[in-house]
C-alpha cells in the first residue's frame, strides 16, 4: 500500500474519529497524541521551492496563524524529485525566514564614508533613478564610429540575477534594455 | 539538461565528470541510487575522492583541466572497437557528412587559424555541398572525408598511453571507464552524464561538453529515457535567469541580441533565421521572426507597430565581435569605463575569476545598487581588506529584498520544469520583493524621462517600454507569467478557431510574426494559458512508467520532459528499446504505410511523421528528431565553435607541464586573456608549482550570502581549508589543522590544512603533479576568521566561446604559515 504524505494525514485525521484500523490496519493514536503535542499543529502551510541548487526540491513552509511568520520547514513529501528529503542546506531553510542578520532597511554609504546610513525607500529610489539618468545620458551613444545607430548606454553595467523568481527576471532585463544597457551579465557566466 | 532529474534512475550507467552531485546537488543522488538499485554502473571521474566517488561502481582520478585527453581517448575506444550504434548514428547525426577541402588539422591547429587576429576563420570547416545544396553525404561512413572517419583520425593520437600520461588516471582505470560507458552503445542500455562547473570553469570548456555530446551521439544516447546531456545548474533558477535573458548575447528565449550591423528587423530576420533545403529538417529557428516580434510587441505594447518595426530600433546594440561578458564587463570596469553598477542578488567580489581585480574594480564606480538580504563583500566592499574607506569614492546604496518564501513566482530548475512558489510569510522590516524594487525603480527613472530635459538621451524606449504588472500597487508575478505565455492583440482565427484579442496563446505553434500575438519568452508559451498556471500544478501521479510525471508543474518547452524524444525511436518510429518508451508513433497503417498521423507518450518534438513507413519505405513528410539545429542531425562535426569543429586537447592556461603531449599547441589558441597588471598567468612558475582547483561543500552555497549567515551551516563548515595529499604535505612539512597560505600569481590566502587521502598526486609526463582544491563559499566579512574568497586566486582566463573563467585549474604554491 504506497500513501502519500497527504493520504496519511486524511487517513490519520479519520483515526481520530475513532477509525484508525479501517483506515491504515494499526492503531495510530500515540502518534496521535505526540502529534497534538507539534508546534507545527495550527501553522497553515504553504509550497515554495527551495532557493539553493537547481535540483528544485519542494518545501512546505509552516507559518504560524498569529503572527504570521513562518515557524518551520521541511520537505515536500508530494514532491516528485525530493518526496520529503532535503540536504543540509534545503533543510536550513528555515533560518533564512527567521534570522536576525538580514538587512531590514535600506542602507547607504555616501562617497569616502566610513559607515552606513539608515534610509528611506522613496528617498533611496529617487537618488538612484538620479544617478541612473545622469550616468545613462551622460554615456549614451547613439551611433557609433561607423555611423550605425546603436541606441546603447555604455557607462552602467549590471550583474543578476539567477535568485530571482521569473518573471522578475523577464522585467529586470526589459528595465535594463529599455535603459540601453548591454553589459548585462549574471551567474550563469561563472 | 535534455533529460531531468528523476529520469536519472532510468540510466544503465552514469558518467558523473566534472561535478561532484552527491555533495553540491545531494538530492539527485536519491535518482542515481535508484539507478544503481537496478544494476546501474555508477562512475565519478574526478580529481578528488568525494562522496560521490564512494559511491560509484568505478572511481577514476585525472588532472584538473584534462578532460578533453580522456574523453577523446573514449572516443577512439568507441570508434576502433566499432561500439558505437550505426543505425542512430547513420540515421540522426552528421557522421555521414563529407567534410569540404578546405578543412585540416595540423599541429594542434585547426585550419583556417588567424595569428593576428587570434582567431579561426569557421568557413573553412564547410561542409561539400551536392548540386541541391545540401552536404554531400557517405550513408556507408567509409569516405575518408567524412565526419566519422575525420573524427577517428582526429582521436588516432588519444592512446592510453599518452591519455594516461596526461591526464595522470591509470591506463586499467581508463579502460574500465571506456569499456563501462561505451557498453550503451546498443539499442536497449542507455548511458547519461552529469556535470557542473567542473567542465564549463576552463578555457575549453565548451569543447569539454562537445566531447561528450559526441560520445552521446555515437552510442545513441540522446533523446532517450535514461540519456542526454545534463548540466547541474547550481542555482535555484540560475536555467531560469538564462531563459530570460539576463546575459549580454541574448534576449528572452534564446533569441540573439542585436549588434550594430543588424540595423533593422529585417536584418535581424535574415541574419538570424536559419534556413534549409533538407524536406526533412524542420529546422525550428525558421520560426524565429514570429518570437522576436512577439517579444518586442511585449516589451513595447501598443507602441510597437508593423510602420516601426516593432520598435526594434529601440533594443540597445552591441559592437559587432566585441565580447561584453562577465570578464569583460569587470575588465571594462577595472579600466574606468562605467559610472554606474547594479549588483543584484550576486556578490561579485567573491564569485568571479580574480576577485581581488573585481574588488578594485568596484572602487572605480561614481555609485553601485547592491540588492540582497545580507550584507556581502560586494556592499561592503569599501571597508574590506586594504582599503581605506576614505579614499573609496564609490556611493552605494544597499536595498534589502525578500526572501524566496516571502513572495511568488516560478523558478526553472536544471530539468527545465519551471514550479510556482507562494508566499509563506510577509516580507520582514523594510525588506521588499525583487519585483516591487524593480518596478519602482523603472516608475521613478521613468519620471525623470517623462520632464522635458535637454539632456535627456534617447527617452523613446523608456517612455514607450509596457509596464503594467501592478495589482493594487504591488507588483504582480501572474501578470509578467501571463504576458511570458503571450496573448493575442486582436481577434485572430487560426485553423478555424476563433482567438478574441486578451487570449491566453495556447502554445508557441500559434505565435505570430505580424503583431497579432505578444509574447515574453516564447519558451515560456503554454506555461499560464486558457488551462491557468500550468506552472503551479501539483499532480504527482504518473503512468509514464518512466518518471515524467506530466502532470507536476510545467517544462518548457510545450510540457516536453525530454528533448529531442523522437530520437529515442527508430525511423519508423518505434522505440528503440521497447522496456522505456519515451514516445512511440501509433498512427494508423494501411498497407505497410503510415496513414494517420499520432504519438503517445511524452510531448514529442513535433507531430510529423516518422521518417519511414512500416515497410521500410522513405517518406516525404517525415522529420528528423534533432529539430533545434538547421539539418535536423545531431552535430558530430560542429562548425559552430570558435575553436574547432572537434574538441583538442590544450593544456590549461596555467599548468604544471612545459608541453602538450598531443600536439606542439600548448594552449587554447583562441582562449580570451586580458592585459591588465592584475591579469598575471604564470605557467610553469616555480614559485607556484601546484595546481589549484575549486569546489563547494554541501552546506553552503555559491559565496556564501545565504548559508554563512544561517548558524547550523557556519557551525558545520565555520571557515575556509585547503585539502592536499599526504605526500605534499610530508613535502611541505604541514599538518592536518595547521594555517597555511595558499598563494597565486594574483592573491593570497590563509586557510586550515586537510591532509587528506582523498587527494594522491598524479603521474603526469612521468613525474608527480600535486593537487591541491579549495572551496570558495567564503569571503572577509562574516564569519570572523572564516577566511576569504578561493576567487582571489583564480585567473581571468576563459573559454573562447563563452568566455566562462578557468577557475577550476590555475597553479598556486602552498606553505605553512610563517614558514
Amino acid at each position: 500500500m504506497k500513501l502519500t504524505r497527504r493520504d496519511f494525514m486524511k487517513v490519520s485525521g479519520a483515526a481520530t474519529a475513532g477509525l484508525a484500523l479501517s483506515g491504515l490496519g494499526f492503531d495510530l493514536s500515540p502518534v496521535q497524541a505526540f502529534t497534538w503535542e507539534l508546534r507545527t499543529k495550527d501553522a497553515k502551510e504553504t509550497p515554495t521551492i527551495c532557493c539553493y541548487c537547481g535540483v528544485g526540491c519542494g518545501i512546505i513552509c509552516h507559518t504560524d496563524k498569529k503572527t504570521g511568520k513562518v515557524i518551520y520547514t521541511e520537505g515536500d513529501a508530494d514532491h516528485p524529485i525530493n518526496g520529503g528529503s532535503l540536504c543540509a542546506k534545503g533543510a536550513s531553510a528555515y533560518q533564512i525566514a527567521q534570522n536576525d542578520k538580514r538587512i531590514t532597511k535600506v542602507l547607504y554609504r555616501a562617497p569616502n564614508s566610513d559607515k552606513w546610513q539608515v534610509k528611506k525607500w522613496d528617498w533611496a529610489l529617487k537618488e538612484i533613478a538620479k544617478r541612473v539618468k545622469g550616468s545613462r545620458d551622460k554615456s549614451f551613444v547613439t551611433t557609433n564610429d561607423k555611423g550605425q545607430v546603436v541606441n546603447r548606454c555604455n557607462g552602467i553595467a549590471s550583474v543578476g540575477s539567477a535568485a530571482l523568481d521569473n518573471e522578475e527576471c523577464w522585467i529586470y532585463q526589459a528595465m535594463l534594455r529599455s535603459l540601453g544597457l548591454v553589459y548585462i551579465e549574471h551567474q550563469a557566466r561563472i | 539538461m535534455t533529460n531531468h532529474w528523476i529520469d536519472l534512475a532510468n540510466s544503465d550507467c552514469i558518467l558523473i565528470m566534472g561535478s561532484n552531485p552527491a555533495e553540491n546537488h545531494p538530492i539527485s543522488f536519491r535518482w542515481i541510487m535508484k539507478a544503481k538499485d537496478k544494476g546501474a554502473t555508477v562512475i565519478h571521474v574526478d580529481p578528488r575522492f568525494t562522496r560521490t566517488s564512494t559511491k560509484a561502481d568505478i572511481y577514476a582520478s585525472l588532472r584538473s583541466g584534462t578532460d578533453i585527453a580522456f574523453l577523446g581517448g573514449m572516443i577512439k575506444y568507441i570508434l576502433e572497437n566499432e561500439k558505437y550504434f550505426k543505425e542512430y548514428v547513420v540515421n540522426y547525426t552528421n557522421a555521414s557528412y563529407i567534410v569540404g577541402g578546405k578543412f585540416d588539422f595540423k599541429d594542434g591547429l585547426f585550419s583556417g587559424y588567424n595569428k593576428e587576429k587570434n582567431s579561426y576563420d569557421a568557413s573553412n570547416w564547410a561542409f561539400e555541398m551536392d548540386e541541391t545544396g545540401l552536404p554531400k553525404k557517405d550513408l556507408t561512413l567509409q569516405d575518408a572525408r567524412c565526419v566519422l572517419q575525420l573524427l577517428k583520425a582526429h582521436y588516432a593520437r588519444y592512446d592510453l598511453d599518452t591519455v594516461s600520461s596526461i591526464t595522470g588516471t591509470p591506463k586499467e582505470d581508463l579502460m574500465k571507464v571506456y569499456e563501462a560507458y561505451a557498453a550503451t552503445g546498443v539499442p536497449d542500455k542507455a548511458g547519461t552524464n552529469l556535470y557542473a562547473m567542473g567542465w564549463t570553469q576552463h578555457t575549453v570548456g565548451v569543447q569539454n561538453i562537445r566531447a561528450m555530446c559526441i560520445i552521446q551521439l555515437l552510442l545513441g544516447n540522446m533523446g532517450i529515457a535514461g540519456g542526454g546531456v545534463n548540466a547541474m545548474r547550481g542555482e535555484s533558477n540560475v536555467q531560469g535567469s538564462t531563459d530570460q535573458g539576463l546575459l549580454f548575447h541574448i534576449l528572452p528565449g534564446y533569441l540573439p541580441t542585436a549588434s550594430a550591423s543588424v540595423a533593422t528587423l529585417a536584418d535581424y530576420n535574415k541574419k538570424f533565421t536559419p534556413v534549409t533545403k533538407d524536406p526533412l529538417s524542420a529546422n525550428w529557428w525558421q520560426n524565429r521572426p514570429k518570437y522576436i516580434v512577439s517579444f518586442l510587441k511585449s516589451m513595447y505594447g501598443d507602441a510597437a507597430k508593423p510602420e516601426n518595426e516593432f520598435g526594434y530600433a529601440w533594443l540597445p546594440k552591441t559592437e559587432d565581435g566585441k565580447s561584453y561578458t562577465w570578464l569583460d564587463l569587470f575588465d571594462a570596469m577595472y579600466k574606468k569605463e562605467f559610472t554606474g553598477f547594479f549588483s543584484w542578488g550576486q556578490n561579485p567580489a567573491c564569485s568571479g575569476a580574480n576577485a581581488g581585480k573585481t574588488r578594485a574594480a568596484l572602487a572605480n564606480l561614481d555609485w553601485m545598487v547592491v540588492v540582497n538580504l545580507f550584507d556581502n563583500e560586494t556592499a561592503s566592499f569599501w571597508k574590506g581588506p586594504g582599503l581605506n574607506p576614505k579614499k573609496v569614492k564609490t556611493e552605494v546604496f544597499f536595498l534589502p529584498c525578500s526572501a524566496f518564501m516571502e513572495k511568488e513566482g516560478s523558478v526553472a530548475n536544471s530539468g527545465r520544469w519551471v514550479q510556482w512558489r507562494y508566499k509563506a510569510q510577509e516580507p520582514v522590516g523594510d525588506s521588499l520583493p525583487d519585483g516591487d524594487i524593480i518596478v519602482e525603480l523603472f516608475n521613478e527613472v521613468r519620471k525623470l524621462y517623462k520632464k522635458p530635459d535637454k539632456k535627456s538621451a534617447f527617452p523613446d524606449p523608456i517612455l514607450n517600454l509596457k509596464w503594467d504588472y501592478v495589482t493594487k500597487s504591488k507588483f504582480d508575478p501572474h501578470l509578467v507569467a501571463k504576458s511570458n505565455n503571450g496573448f493575442f492583440t486582436q481577434d485572430v482565427t487560426i485553423q478555424d478557431k476563433q482567438y478574441r484579442k486578451g487570449d491566453p496563446v495556447p502554445a508557441f505553434a500559434m505565435l505570430r510574426d505580424d503583431g497579432s500575438t505578444s509574447c515574453g519568452n516564447w519558451i515560456y508559451c503554454q506555461s499560464y494559458n486558457a488551462d491557468g498556471n500550468n506552472m503551479a500544478r501539483r499532480d504527482n501521479k504518473d503512468d509514464s512508467g518512466i518518471g515524467l510525471y506530466p502532470k507536476w508543474a510545467w517544462a518548457w518547452p510545450v510540457n516536453r520532459r525530454i528533448i529531442y524524444n523522437r530520437a529515442s525511436c527508430d525511423p519508423t518510429g518505434k522505440p528503440w528499446d521497447p522496456k522505456r518508451v519515451v514516445v512511440e508513433f501509433v498512427g494508423e497503417v494501411k498497407d505497410g504505410k503510415w496513414t494517420s498521423q499520432k504519438w503517445k507518450g511524452d510531448v514529442p518534438d513535433g507531430p510529423w511523421y516518422p521518417l519511414r513507413n512500416p515497410d521500410g519505405t522513405a517518406r516525404e513528410d517525415g522529420k528528423l528528431p534533432f529539430i533545434m539545429r538547421v539539418d535536423g542531425r545531431g552535430a558530430m562535426f560542429g562548425p559552430g565553435m570558435k575553436d574547432g569543429p572537434f574538441p583538442e586537447h590544450y593544456e590549461p592556461m596555467e599548468c604544471p607541464v612545459e608541453k602538450n603531449l598531443l600536439s606542439p599547441q600548448f594552449t587554447n589558441p583562441v582562449a580570451a586573456v586580458y592585459a591588465t597588471e592584475r591579469d598575471a598567468i604564470k605557467t610553469c612558475d616555480p614559485r607556484f608549482p601546484f595546481v589549484g582547483t575549486s569546489y563547494r561543500v554541501t552546506e553552503h552555497w555559491q559565496t556564501g550570502v545565504l548559508t554563512r549567515w544561517l548558524p547550523w551551516l557556519i557551525e558545520a563548515e565555520p571557515q575556509l581549508f585547503v585539502e592536499m595529499s599526504e605526500q605534499l604535505a610530508q613535502l611541505k612539512q604541514i599538518k592536518s589543522g595547521e594555517l597555511v597560505i595558499v598563494e597565486s600569481p594574483r592573491g593570497m590566502l590563509e586557510a586550515v590544512a586537510i591532509v587528506t587521502k582523498r587527494l594522491r598526486p598524479f603521474m603526469v609526463h612521468g613525474q608527480e603533479v600535486h593537487l591541491v582544491g579549495m572551496p570558495y563559499h567564503y569571503g572577509w566579512i562574516w564569519p570572523k576568521n572564516g577566511g576569504d574568497s578561493a576567487n582571489l586566486l583564480t585567473p581571468s582566463a576563459g573559454d573562447p566561446n563563452t568566455r566562462i573563467p578557468e577557475t577550476k585549474a590555475f597553479m598556486v604554491n602552498v606553505r605553512k604559515k610563517g614558514a
